[in-house]
């Protein structure tokens, strides 16, 4: 089974989701697998943006009971 | 009760002083011990380094005598932890001593790591030791025009810190009359120019009007120091004449070296700051994994809430409060007029316009904080 490290960024304004997914995919070895939690609408869009960008892989993005849930994968 | 309290810091001194008044009795009467290790015998105001990269303060007003600050009740010790057994509740100290406690505050803080990104070292400049604001200045005084790239590195301590520097870098050339000759372009690792979406919709059409260039989604991976030329995770890369950073962080090494957090950061619990799965282990200020910003502000606030919750238990066996995420920063915006974000886990900051009375409030601050660290503010 894989597993996800979970990273809780909901309810953050400052650093924000983004900046902490960046911390801890700093923090990740490659192949690593991180989902991130976040209560921010504009999450959805930022994360696969840099994602995109920087090249990790976006693994999926849902958002369950007003949290979004988005797995990412560390590729490099 | 023996209450050890690890770093003589902003957080960790709050806290102790606050300790101390509140079970001035108890310590009196020796029920309670209070102790804190720190690794210096001098306590450094460290938003002042700012100033001192512009040539506004000297660094010898950074500091005070560490044990001057403390209530005369605090035991101090200048001998660094060097290994935590939390297990066994005690620590290990530099000079070869064992403390055991039962209850125990890490307050430690965070370092720059800027020999992470290849190059940083020897092709930036930046403010966050003393030693770097000094000869940061010294360039800056130096620079006679080009281009000045500003970079950000993740995660960092004082997240205004980016915003400021950048109106401060204006202001400075504006003031030597050569703003006309630099180019001043400011990088940021998410998509917008600040991670707080209202510090962002205020700071970007300032610095439209100033004539500051942005580029966002750059987090920074190496600066090539021969050819001047600072490149970014995702692609891109910038030339600059004058470099300045914002180093990234991590936590203290004896953190990272027990396995108490990755990176320097220790998994704590948001509302009680307790570390998780140690509940007599409280943590403070830079080295929370919290989602909260690294700053002074923070450590002071959420130290408030340990110290009361910490007698409380003593005095009635039950915490009273939790900590509700509130932080409150001033935000210079050049050299004469400032702002605000104060902000919580819930209710996002609402910024106003900057004016020179917040400006010379947070002057007064630079001095007031001596009397804040004391627990008397
Ligand atoms: C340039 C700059 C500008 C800033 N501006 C602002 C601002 O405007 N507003 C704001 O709120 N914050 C600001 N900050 C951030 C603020 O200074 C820190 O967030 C704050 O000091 C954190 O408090 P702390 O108690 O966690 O750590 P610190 O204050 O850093 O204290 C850590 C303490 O731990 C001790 N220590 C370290 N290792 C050990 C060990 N092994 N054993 C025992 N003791 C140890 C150290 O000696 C130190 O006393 C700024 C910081 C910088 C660098």
């Amino acid at each position: 089974m894989s597993e996800f490290k979970t990273i809780d960024a909901r309810n953050t304004f400052c650093p924000g989701p983004l900046m902490e997914l960046i911390t801890y995919m700093k923090q990740a070895e490659v192949g690593d697998m991180l989902e991130l939690l976040s209560t921010d609408s504009g999450t959805a869009s930022d994360v696969p943006e840099w994602i995109d960008k920087v090249g990790h892989e976006m693994i999926s993005s849902e958002k369950i009971d007003d949290v979004w849930h988005l797995k990412v994968r560390k590729l490099k | 009760m023996r209450i050890l309290v690890v770093g003589g810091g902003c957080g960790g001194t709050i806290l102790a002083n606050n300790l101390a008044r509140r079970l001035a009795g108890e310590i009196r009467s020796r029920k309670v011990r209070l102790t804190m290790l720190s690794a210096s015998d001098k306590h450094m105001y460290q938003p002042g380094l700012l100033y001192v990269a512009f040539g506004q303060m000297m660094p010898d007003e950074l500091y005070r005598d560490q044990q001057s600050l403390l209530e005369p009740s605090i035991e101090f010790h200048v001998d660094p932890v060097e290994a935590f057994h939390l297990d066994q509740n005690r620590v290990t100290t530099k000079s070869g001593r064992s403390h055991e406690y039962d209850v125990l505050v890490i307050a430690t803080g965070s370092r720059i790591v800027p020999e992470e990104v290849p190059g940083l070292v020897e092709g930036s400049e930046t403010f966050y030791s003393e030693a770097a604001a000094v000869k940061m200045f010294k360039r800056l005084r130096e620079f006679e025009g080009g281009k000045v790239a500003i970079v950000v590195g993740v995660p960092h301590k004082c997240p205004i810190a980016p915003v400021e520097v950048t109106f401060s870098l204006h202001d400075y050339f504006k003031t030597r009359g050569i703003r006309d000759k630099v180019h001043i372009k400011y990088h940021y690792p998410i998509g917008r120019i600040h991670t707080i979406e209202n510090v962002a919709k205020w700071a970007k059409p300032e610095f439209d009007r100033i004539g500051v260039e942005y580029e966002t989604l750059f987090n920074v991976r190496e600066v090539d120091v021969e050819n001047q030329v600072v490149k970014s995770e995702e692609g891109t890369e910038t030339e600059y004449d004058l470099l300045i950073s914002i180093p990234p962080h991590r936590g203290m090494p004896v953190i990272e070296r027990d396995q108490l957090g990755d990176g320097g950061w220790i998994p704590t619990d948001r509302y009680k700051l307790t570390m998780e799965g140690h509940d007599n282990v409280y943590v403070l200020g830079d080295t929370t994994n919290l989602p909260v910003s690294k700053t002074g502000s923070a450590a002071h606030f959420e130290a408030e809430v340990v110290a009361e919750n910490i007698s409380s238990i003593i005095k009635i066996g039950t915490p009273v409060r939790d900590y509700d995420g509130k932080v409150y920063c001033f935000i210079e915006a050049g050299h004469d007029r400032a702002t605000y974000a104060m902000f919580n886990y819930e209710n996002p900051p609402d910024l106003k316009a900057p004016n020179k009375s917040m400006h010379w409030f947070k002057m007064s601050y630079n001095k007031m904080y001596w009397t804040s660290v004391r627990g008397l503010l």
